[in-house]
């Protein structure tokens, strides 16, 4: 066909246009979605508890992605740094997921544990208290502000349609005690979302004001759950390089 | 026609080029300020002032917002109406469906950066927008391709110019990213909260797709297509080859959308999406180059242009840096390099060659030959365009030249080990070693932003000399 021909009708160049821009996601994209070993089989991950799902939120709404990435490579010099090569299970249930492009502040994949409440209370509400050169704004209002946990139930409806295994009923509660193990599966029950976010709150403690829900306890709870799901010393490396 | 108050018998509609015209310039100072002031606070963290609406992490997307779907966005409506009309020799088919793609897209900037602010925010990079927001996109962006296709229809030209395929081409690829990133169930009707329909790995890969093409069709089709047009006329001679226009056209938007994967090298998606990013990454180096060697050759035998002419000289330093960053962008995409530029400054300062060298350079310059077309009259000032040239690139080459140290320094410190064996650095030595650098950073976008203020009183005195009815 000459040229010509699509210059002159507008219907065939744009035919040929969009024939042209979709071949690449139908070639890299479409197949991720069916190709098994996309995400590894692994124990522990799972869906989160109501009080970090809201802590993720809040992660979200401050924009801390444009900062912090949640993905280690497999390098000498991040593994030292920070633990294990993030793995595709990690955030099979993160809707989004928040693996970031720019490290401003070092990675997050793994900071759960790392620190004390304390310590990470006290980082959010003022970085430089403790880093004196850190360039992270302080988020004082945090722990002053209460969190809303209104909607609780509606957020994990949403996510349960996108896939995430929120239960609603008690076959898909005993599903989930199956998958995952009674006391997590008690965590993804929809209509227990409030008593469980409080209770969770309240043991955890995590702003260190026993008084107070705050919007501090549910992002720290999120923080300090980051990357400890897998227990990595079940595995050798080999087991995780085949999927990749 | 000697006295007329009844635009629409005029033979283009060119009332709302000039009012995108207006708000590409509005959206321009905007959008750098909220740079300049987010630049600041990665300098000096005090200026966060502890108010959240005002943090990094609020404010980034509103620059971005601005910036691109602000700025660059008014920029190719007008120029694409523009083009569009006087190349089909057409009018636009509906004046209706033209000034709703006008307000529509103004609420959707205002609304964004509203959102932005409040914290609603989906989390991806440039689609922060919550699910409302998103709708209302969709909404313009069908209208604007219905009008745009429509005028393609009534052409009174029996050959569509390339610019104007470029244009389409940008039209659709952007209507198909944006529907396709955007997938996500709301909490409820009443709430701007929603998740992602895709997780993980497959929704990484989706938003990078989406990320890489922005940049692909939004920040570089387009802009080409507004290229092909106003360099050929302010040079006064026509495109260099006709037949590397079609090969790089069809190259260009083809490999492109293949590329994205590059975003997420050595992360946990599947190896051979990330060498099959890479490869067409390289490939794409060819149309890129394609493209910038028709723009600047275009000039051939008329070179003491760029000594004279100071819109040929940023139509053409934008295709220079045009083609900097396209070969900037391979070379970045290549996995070992990657390994040392991923996560640093390196990428900030490569995005940012592209969008001021190259997306606002030619916007810059198509605007000077324009707006005075738009308005029947001259630039008030071609020393001020001079001036404005001059404040630009010397705010480019401040910025790029404090992103490529700090970035490869970040990327070297972070990997850095010592004689046993250790980490040589903690990361918080690689954040205040580049203290200095954000200083330099911020002060070269303050160039570049006191060049579009000033832009913006040369047009604004050239507008207030002009008159709107058509000769």
């Amino acid at each position: 066909m000459k040229h010509d021909k699509i210059e002159r009708n507008v219907g065939i160049l744009i035919i040929l246009t969009m024939l042209a821009i979709s071949a690449g996601g139908l070639v890299e994209i479409v197949p991720l979605f069916f190709i098994k070993e996309t995400v590894e089989k692994v124990d522990g991950v799972r869906p989160y508890s109501p009080l970090e799902l809201r802590g993720r939120d809040i992660y979200i709404r401050e924009g801390c992605y444009l900062c912090h990435s949640q993905m280690i490579r497999p390098f000498r010099d991040e593994a030292l740094r920070y633990g294990h090569y993030s793995l595709a299970a990690e955030s099979k249930y993160d809707h989004p997921f928040q693996w970031g492009s720019k490290r401003t502040g070092p990675d997050l994949a793994r900071v759960g544990g790392k620190y004390s409440n304390d310590w990470q209370t006290q980082h959010l509400t003022a970085p430089r208290s403790l880093v004196p050169q850190s360039v992270m704004p302080n988020y004082p209002w945090l722990s002053k502000t209460e969190l809303d946990y209104s909607d609780i139930q509606g957020r994990m409806k949403a996510l349960r349609v996108t896939g995430v295994p929120y239960s609603t009923s008690k076959a898909e509660f005993d599903k989930n005690v199956k998958e995952f193990g009674e006391d997590t599966a008690k965590n993804l029950h929809i209509p227990d979302a409030e008593k469980n976010l409080i209770a969770q709150a309240q043991v955890g403690n995590y702003d260190t004001n026993p008084d107070k829900l705050t919007e501090m306890d549910a992002l720290v709870s999120y923080l300090q759950l980051l990357g400890t799901m897998v227990d990595f010393r079940k595995y050798d490396d080999d087991y995780f390089a085949k999927f990749r | 026609m000697t006295t007329t108050s009844v635009t629409n018998t005029e033979q283009y509609n060119y009332d709302v080029i000039r009012k995108f015209a207006i708000m590409t310039l509005v959206w321009g100072v905007v959008g750098m300020l909220v740079g300049v002031y987010i630049a600041s606070e990665l300098a000096f963290p005090v200026l966060n002032f502890d108010i959240p609406y005002i943090t990094f992490g609020r404010l980034r997307p509103v620059h971005t917002g601005a910036v691109i779907f602000g700025f660059g966005g008014s920029a190719l409506f007008a120029t694409s109406y523009y083009i569009v009309q006087r190349t089909c020799q057409a009018r636009l088919f509906s004046s209706g469906l033209a000034s709703f793609t006008f307000w529509g897209w103004q609420a959707i900037i205002v609304l964004a950066a509203l959102g932005d602010v409040m914290g609603y925010t989906q989390g991806r990079e440039y689609a922060e927008m919550e699910w409302p927001i998103d709708l209302l996109i969709e909404v313009v962006w069908v209208a604007y391709l219905v009008l745009f296709v429509g005028t393609l229809m009534k052409r009174n030209q029996p050959h569509i110019y390339v610019a104007n395929w470029f244009y389409l081409a940008f039209i659709l690829a952007t209507a198909l990213l944006h529907t396709f990133n955007n997938l996500a169930v709301p909490v409820s009707l009443f709430s701007m909260k929603s998740y992602s329909l895709f997780s993980g790995a497959q929704d990484a890969m989706t938003q990078w797709w989406y990320g890489h093409n922005a940049v692909g069709f939004f920040l570089t089709a387009a802009f080409l297509g507004m290229m092909y047009y106003f360099v050929p006329k302010q040079a006064g001679r026509p495109v260099y080859s006709y037949r590397l226009s079609v090969l790089h056209f069809w190259a260009l938007i083809f490999l492109y959308m293949w590329a994205g994967a590059h975003h997420l090298h050595w992360t946990a998606i599947p190896d051979w999406t990330s060498t099959l990013a890479a490869t067409f990454s390289i490939m794409l180096l060819l149309p890129s180059w394609g493209g910038m060697v028709n723009g600047i050759l275009t000039l051939s035998g008329a070179w003491d242009k760029m000594r004279t002419d100071p819109v040929i000289r940023f139509l053409i330093v934008s295709l220079s840096f045009y083609g900097m960053s396209t070969f900037e962008g391979p070379v970045m995409s290549l996995k070992d390099v990657n390994a040392l530029s991923h996560y640093t400054d390196w990428t900030i300062g490569h995005v940012h060659s592209g969008a001021l060298g190259w997306v606002a350079m030619v916007t810059f310059g198509s605007f000077y030959h324009m707006v005075p077309k738009l308005w029947n009259t001259k630039m008030f000032s071609n020393r001020l365009i001079n001036v404005h040239f001059w404040l630009a690139t010397i705010g480019i080459l401040l910025y790029i030249t404090a992103m490529w140290i700090s970035g490869i320094m970040q990327g070297l410190m972070w990997r850095a080990f010592d004689d046993f064996g250790n980490l040589q650095y903690a990361f918080i030595e690689s954040v205040a070693a580049a203290h200095n650098l954000y200083i330099m950073r911020a002060v070269g976008g303050l160039f570049f932003l006191s060049g579009m203020v000033l832009m913006c009183y040369n047009i604004y005195k050239t507008i207030k000399s002009g008159t709107t009815e058509q000769a």
